[in-house]
């Protein structure tokens, strides 16, 4: 069973079952370790028409273990697409208005290349073979598939966590070809706090006897055990303490006692181990490591000399930022400085606090103020861009 | 950060200091009432600064560039000379520290609008001389006990504040209680006796 998920996950990485662009030798894609990734592909999904201006596309960008399946269902655990309740025909994100884009980012494991694609030189998965990926490369990459599309201005980039990383990345390394930026629940770097926390969980997977170096793929075998562990500690830090209290407290899980043993007594032990168990079915180990290594580099002020307003100076895009009050793993600060280094830069910026104990997994749920945020920044920035409703 | 009721006579006052497609600060934008004015009517290139979390992401919903913040502390942060209007309507009574947030607002602005209740008054005047009591009045409806109002000045007050920061009164105006402006020939005592509210067009 094992092995057939193995296959599985390999298939969706180098035969995606999403549209795919691939980069030949003559277009390698330039990456901040200083090397190039050549040939390459990048797995996406798309929603709605581009109008004959070219002018109404969105990028959305996805977070640390997501994928391009932003708006339909997820060819591999069959869900929703996961901000379906935002995206679509008649919802905030218009699809019969807009045209969106979704892209796997490059080091995922949906159909972007990335740890468990094959290596052209080898034929064989990269492994730990592929060069450390960062946020930039991502937004990099990223371009190069709005190019394709003939898109000069996308209309806006939005996304949160991982996938603001890139939304303000884009804004700074690409700031006319962004009309709108909405960065949510997210950071202009990434704090030492959280990157101890993704050290937990590549130690985790690592330790997995059967992560082989990373070579697993080679072994038939994954690193099923480290990753699920390093997903229920990562899962934790999506939640909030009062988030947890409320659906869980003490509950114990299908027993009336203590079994004075290490069985999942609690609820909260069975929801993370099933949490953990569900990840391992749907992502890559070693894709699990190059994200959140991703993450833990970027640092946009300091690519601009310690200064972080000097990383959007003259910007004209127009941006909202959102934070959620019990997010404690990208708190309303680290939106705050970025507010405050966009009015030093004399930006056109918003900056909405969500109350709301979900903590930071609340981007991702049905959360009205959220929605009345996106909806009212959307739709002036519409007008601004003169896109008619 | 509107602090007082919603007869907000003012606004029109305000609105009627900005020309078309100037760049504005509006510090203490409430629901948005204002910014919105100016975006229709004269389509500025509007921001805003408000202390409730509920009245910015009300002013987002309403698609107006609005942030969380707070007078006394965020200012800082505005480059000089960023926005050619920095307006701050009902708003300065309730600032810990109003001379740093006119000064901030000066150094920000090519100009700053600032409106506030006139505490000189005739009517809190005569509320506090009768009465004996703080004054409770249509812009000031507020009991002593559980205002956000903190520092209240008169008219007369205000323009020496504007002295000791170096502050040009280029225009100013005072209401009455009905909203109406008060003539420009009437003498200092009497603006300070007769409006119920102020609006001054300042620079430096």
């Amino acid at each position: 069973m094992a092995a057939l998920r193995a296959r599985k996950t390999n298939n969706e990485a180098d035969q995606p079952s999403s549209p795919v662009l691939r980069f030949g030798p003559d277009q390698p894609l330039k990456l901040d370790a200083g090397t190039l990734l050549s040939p390459f592909q990048i797995a996406y999904q798309t929603y709605g028409t581009l109008n004959d201006a070219r002018s109404n596309a969105i990028l959305v960008c996805h977070a640390l273990t997501g994928d391009q399946h932003v708006a339909n269902t997820n060819p591999v655990t069959g869900k929703p697409g996961w901000w379906e309740v935002l995206i679509g025909p008649g919802r905030i994100i218009d699809t019969n208005r807009f045209f969106v884009i979704c892209s796997n980012v490059i080091g995922g494991c949906l159909g972007s290349t990335g740890p468990a694609s094959t290596n052209p030189a080898t034929g064989k998965p990269y492994g730990l073979d592929l060069p450390v990926i960062t946020i930039r490369d991502m937004v990099r990459a990223q371009q190069m598939l709005i190019d394709h599309f003939g898109i000069e201005k996308l209309f806006c980039v939005l996304g949160g966590s991982m996938g603001g990383m890139q939304v303000l990345e884009w804004a700074s390394s690409y700031p006319e070809r962004v009309f709108s930026a909405l960065p949510i629940a997210t950071g202009a770097r990434h704090s030492s706090q959280n990157i101890a926390f993704h050290e937990v969980g590549r130690q985790a997977v690592m330790a997995d006897p059967d992560w082989h170096g990373g070579k697993y793929f080679e072994h038939g075998r994954r690193p099923e055990k480290g990753l699920a562990v390093a997903r229920m500690a990562a899962h934790i830090t999506y939640l909030s303490e009062a988030a947890l209290h409320r659906k869980f407290g003490r509950n114990l899980q299908d027993r009336d006692h203590l079994t004075f043993g290490f069985d999942a007594d609690f609820q909260i032990e069975s929801y993370l181990r099933h949490q953990g168990m569900t990840f391992v079915d749907r992502f890559d180990a070693n894709s699990y490591l190059y994200m959140t290594r991703s993450m833990d580099y970027f640092d946009i002020a300091a690519d601009h000399g310690g200064r972080l307003a000097d990383a959007f100076a003259g910007t004209k895009t127009r941006f909202c930022l959102v934070s959620f009050t019990s997010d404690w793993l990208f708190p309303t600060e680290e939106s705050r400085s970025i507010v405050h280094a966009l009015n030093a830069a004399g930006a056109s910026v918003s900056f909405v606090e969500i109350e709301t104990d979900r903590g930071h997994d609340a981007f991702l749920l049905d959360e009205p103020e959220l929605f009345a945020a996106i909806n009212g920044f959307i739709g002036s920035a519409a007008r601004a861009r003169g896109l008619a409703s | 950060m509107s602090v007082n009721g919603s007869q907000r006579v003012d606004l029109e006052v305000v609105a009627n200091l900005i020309p078309p497609q100037s760049r504005v600060l509006d510090v203490g934008s409430g629901d948005g009432s204002l910014l919105e004015l100016l975006q229709d009517a004269k389509q500025v290139d509007g921001r805003g600064l408000e202390l409730s979390q509920r009245g910015v992401n009300e002013c987002v919903a309403r698609g107006l560039s609005v942030i969380q913040g707070d007078a006394d502390k965020d200012l800082e942060f505005y480059p000089d000379k960023g926005f050619d209007f920095v307006v701050l309507s009902q708003t300065l009574q309730a600032t810990r520290n109003p001379k740093l947030v006119l000064d901030e607002l000066l150094r920000i602005g090519n100009r700053a609008i600032v409106s506030f209740p006139n505490f000189g008054h005739w009517r809190v005047r005569l509320s506090l001389f009768v009465k004996g009591r703080m004054p409770v009045t249509q812009d000031l409806p507020y009991s002593w006990y559980d205002t956000p109002n903190i520092h209240f000045c008169t008219i007369r007050d205000f323009v020496n504040l504007c002295e000791e920061l170096g502050a040009t009164v280029e225009k100013a105006t005072a209401l009455d209680a009905a909203g109406q402006k008060i003539g420009l020939s009437m003498p200092w005592w009497f603006w300070n006796f007769f409006g119920q509210q102020a609006v001054f067009l300042l620079k430096r």
